[in-house]
């Protein structure tokens, strides 16, 4: 299974463990004291990368027992085909429970509504906030990282949430050491970020290292797509594209996997992992500021994304 | 090197992690330091350099302000301050880093302690101009109180003293005797300019008298980790592993992460505190069955016999056990607003087990500025740091701190809505007053001036 990686620091010793030996422990010990503490713990999954190595770090963490956790996909209704395939063939293959939370079920009714952009990344709170509720989730597990965005990088590992699902940064508790405090009221739920310390080129040098298969268009591959607001957008039933935003075929590879609307696609010639972990450790963007159309609204979108409740 | 064979390099090899934090008063120039370190090290791409740019030019100032690329959250861009602490995550060819930048306004104690409990090294600025201020000195204790092996004394604004050395060697001097007393071995004092990048990424050009490692230099080649083997072996368990299937019928296994030393397949361990004793067969290092794992790693352990241990339990080796005991003395730092009163009714969660307790006295409160006690104050309010006697309901397996940071540590939480009030460290506060096994005694190490 795991090779040990050789640590290439002149000080490390005999006991010397890489970083991503370091950081598989600290989440792995991170799932472990929720399954130790709570009652209905859940973790998010979109089949994006960051969710698929939580749900491989989650399996090696209970082996040779099956993690004590479901799986919670809030779907926009506009996500990738290839992405949902994806996550059924993973559910099916390790016999997971899977809920799915469809925002299109809330546009049905009439508590949501279409936004004139078309994007439908900042509906997820109301049906991420209503599955958590109505299953009685009392853990769960975002894949959100520290270093993606700065609201997220004052986030705790353990991320206590009032009724409303909100996130109030001046009232976080303290985190010491290793001691994660879980203790809530009812209908209170604590977020858990086992991915907090961990970076995107970390996040895909541990998938190449543990072999983790990935959906398909992480990878280059020839697509239609437009352009807006200088990134590469797939047509789809979402809405794009718009009247003077012309359809070019072009090799493109995604570098994150959300709602189609505002997730862009770069220009890439990558077809491994280790071609890819080479294209991020040379790119000049952020991971959010090269594919991630909702976080260019302003200086604090995440920040009060979050504080209503989102990821 | 370009900046493309430098991400190739990071992007190809295992490098190992250091985790460190920064400490510095409101104007020492902590943010530019950071932004210096994020920027010179090629961290910081080109969009979130765009949107300083941007920002600096909205609040009128020509040059990028590369402080800015530490500011968080909107209330702290509205009041040019630091809430909390944030993390930063940047990588050099040689190491991966993890920075915890924490504020460094007094009320703010709290958050380097947060900041400190988990760093390996400590950074410490003063402004050359000022010296060695108080708040020098509680940045100082805190490092200490936390036992954060590494310190760096980081002399900004050498520019501002026409880069004289004499500046830098007095405040070196002072700095080291503080940290001295305080138990402090290993302080690296650097002379620097984090707004004209002198000894933060690149030598400096104007100080030829200063033949030492720039900050970034220091930061990749000190020594991460001290040698597990020299410490005693502390399994807390976390999770007992019963699959239950047809293939695996009696497998059992406890779950957890090395809190210190090495554990060897063959091991008599006991459980504590219950004290039942037994043998290591098997250690499942994450999918990989192994002889031997050592801290910080996740495993599996297998034990010989059938024992009744279940989450909160530890294992440690049979001849080198952790002391269990119902009554706890320890150092503390108050961290909620509602202050700490003796006679509250608390829980303590220590590793993996959270027992009731009952906070008895609070014997002394310290000023951290110059480590004056203040015997019975009655009360520990928000950044106080004091002493407290706890009596747990039942026994915890609990080392000093000073033997290790993370079986030695605790929060005492509220029973009632589950807030975090307090961080403790068992046993006594510098390391003068309780050498942990593999320290030599100092050259202050009989200097006991804080008895309080």
């Amino acid at each position: 299974m795991t090779a040990a990686v050789p640590v290439t620091d002149e000080t490390g010793g005999p006991f010397a463990l890489s970083h991503l030996d370091v950081l598989e422990s600290e989440a792995v010990h991170i799932f472990r004291e929720v399954a130790g503490e709570f009652e209905r713990p859940v973790i998010l999954f979109s089949g994006g990368k960051d969710s698929i190595v939580m749900l491989h770090l989650a399996l090696k963490a209970f082996a040779p027992a099956p993690p004590p956790f479901s799986l919670l996909h809030v779907d926009t209704g506009h996500n990738f085909p290839e992405v949902l395939a994806y996550r059924d063939r993973v559910v099916a293959r390790h016999g997971l429970r899977l809920t799915v939370a469809l925002v299109q079920d809330l546009i049905d009714s009439g508590e949501l509504r279409e936004r004139p952009d078309g994007t439908r990344n900042p509906l997820q709170t109301v049906p991420l906030l209503r599955a958590i509720e109505g299953n009685r989730f009392d853990a769960v597990f975002g894949g959100g990282r520290r270093d993606e965005e700065k609201a997220r990088a004052k986030e705790r590992v353990f991320s206590l949430r009032d009724e409303f699902g909100g996130w109030d940064p001046r009232r976080q508790r303290p985190e010491l050491w290793q001691l994660y405090n879980g203790r809530h009221a009812p209908g209170e739920h604590v977020r858990v970020f086992p991915l907090s310390n961990w970076t995107e080129l970390d996040v895909w040098q541990y998938i190449a290292r543990e072999k983790i298969e990935i959906p398909e268009i992480y990878f280059a591959h020839r697509r239609e797509v437009f352009r807006r607001d200088g990134m590469w957008l797939a047509p789809g039933d979402w809405g794009g594209p718009g009247e003077h935003e012309p359809v070019v075929a072009r090799r493109v590879r995604y570098r994150t996997v959300g709602d189609m609307s505002c997730t862009g696609a770069v220009e890439s010639e990558a077809e491994t992992v280790e071609q890819i972990i080479v294209e991020i450790a040379a790119s000049r963007l952020t991971e959010r500021g090269a594919t991630r159309a909702d976080d260019k609204l302003s200086e604090a979108a995440m920040e009060d994304r979050k504080r209503e409740g989102y990821f | 090197m370009t900046a493309a064979e430098t991400a190739d390099t990071a992007a190809i090899s295992a490098t190992s992690l250091l985790r460190f934090a920064t400490a510095g008063s409101v104007d020492d120039g902590k943010s530019t330091l950071v932004g210096r370190l994020l920027h010179d090290s090629k961290s910081v791409l080109s969009d979130q350099l765009a949107a300083v740019e941007l920002a600096s030019r909205n609040r009128g100032q020509a040059a990028p302000d590369l402080a800015l690329l530490t500011d968080g959250l909107r209330a702290e861009r509205e009041q040019g301050i630091t809430i909390d602490v944030a993390y930063r995550y940047f990588a050099t060819p040689r190491r991966r880093f993890i920075l915890a930048d924490t504020p460094g306004h007094v009320q703010y104690t709290r958050n380097m302690v947060t900041g400190a409990s988990t760093a390996e090294l400590a950074i410490i600025l003063v402004d050359a101009r000022n010296g060695v201020v108080e708040q020098t000195r509680r940045h100082a204790a805190v490092a200490a109180l936390l036992r954060v092996p590494q310190v760096v004394l980081a002399v900004n604004k050498m520019d501002l003293v026409g880069y004289e050395e004499p500046v830098f060697a007095r405040i070196a001097a002072e700095f080291g005797r503080y940290a001295t007393s305080l138990g402090v071995r290993d302080v690296t004092a650097i002379p620097i300019s984090a707004l004209a990048g002198d000894n933060v990424v690149t030598p400096s050009a104007t100080m030829d008298w200063y033949g030492g490692p720039t900050v970034l230099e220091h930061l990749e080649t000190v020594p991460v980790a001290h040698d597990p083997s020299a410490e005693p072996a502390r399994f807390p368990v976390q999770y007992v592993i019963r699959p239950q299937s047809p293939e695996h019928p009696d497998f059992r296994g406890y779950a957890g992460q090395l809190a210190s030393g090495v554990l060897r397949v063959g091991d008599r361990v006991t459980v504590q505190p219950s004290g039942l004793t037994s043998t290591v067969t098997a250690i499942d290092a994450l999918g990989q069955s192994v002889d031997l794992a050592w801290a910080p790693q996740s495993v599996t352990v297998s034990l010989a016999d059938d024992l009744d241990i279940s989450r909160g339990d530890l294992l440690a080796p049979a001849d080198a056990t952790a002391p269990t005991s119902q009554d706890v003395t320890a150092t503390v730092c108050h961290l909620h607003d509602r202050p700490l009163l003796p006679g509250a009714r608390v829980l303590v969660k220590h590793t993996t087990r959270t027992v009731k307790a009952i906070v008895r006295e609070i014997p002394s409160r310290l000023t951290l500025d110059d480590l004056s006690p203040h015997p019975e104050p009655g009360r520990l309010a928000a950044n106080d740091i004091g002493r407290v006697v706890l009596r747990t309901a039942e026994p915890l397996a609990l080392d000093d701190y000073a033997v290790s940071r993370t079986t030695g540590s605790f929060l005492l939480l509220d029973p009632a809505d589950g807030a975090t009030l307090t961080a403790g460290m068992a046993g006594e506060a510098f390391a003068d007053a309780a050498a942990g096994p593999g320290t030599d005694a100092g050259p202050g190490a009989a200097d006991d001036g804080w008895d309080f």
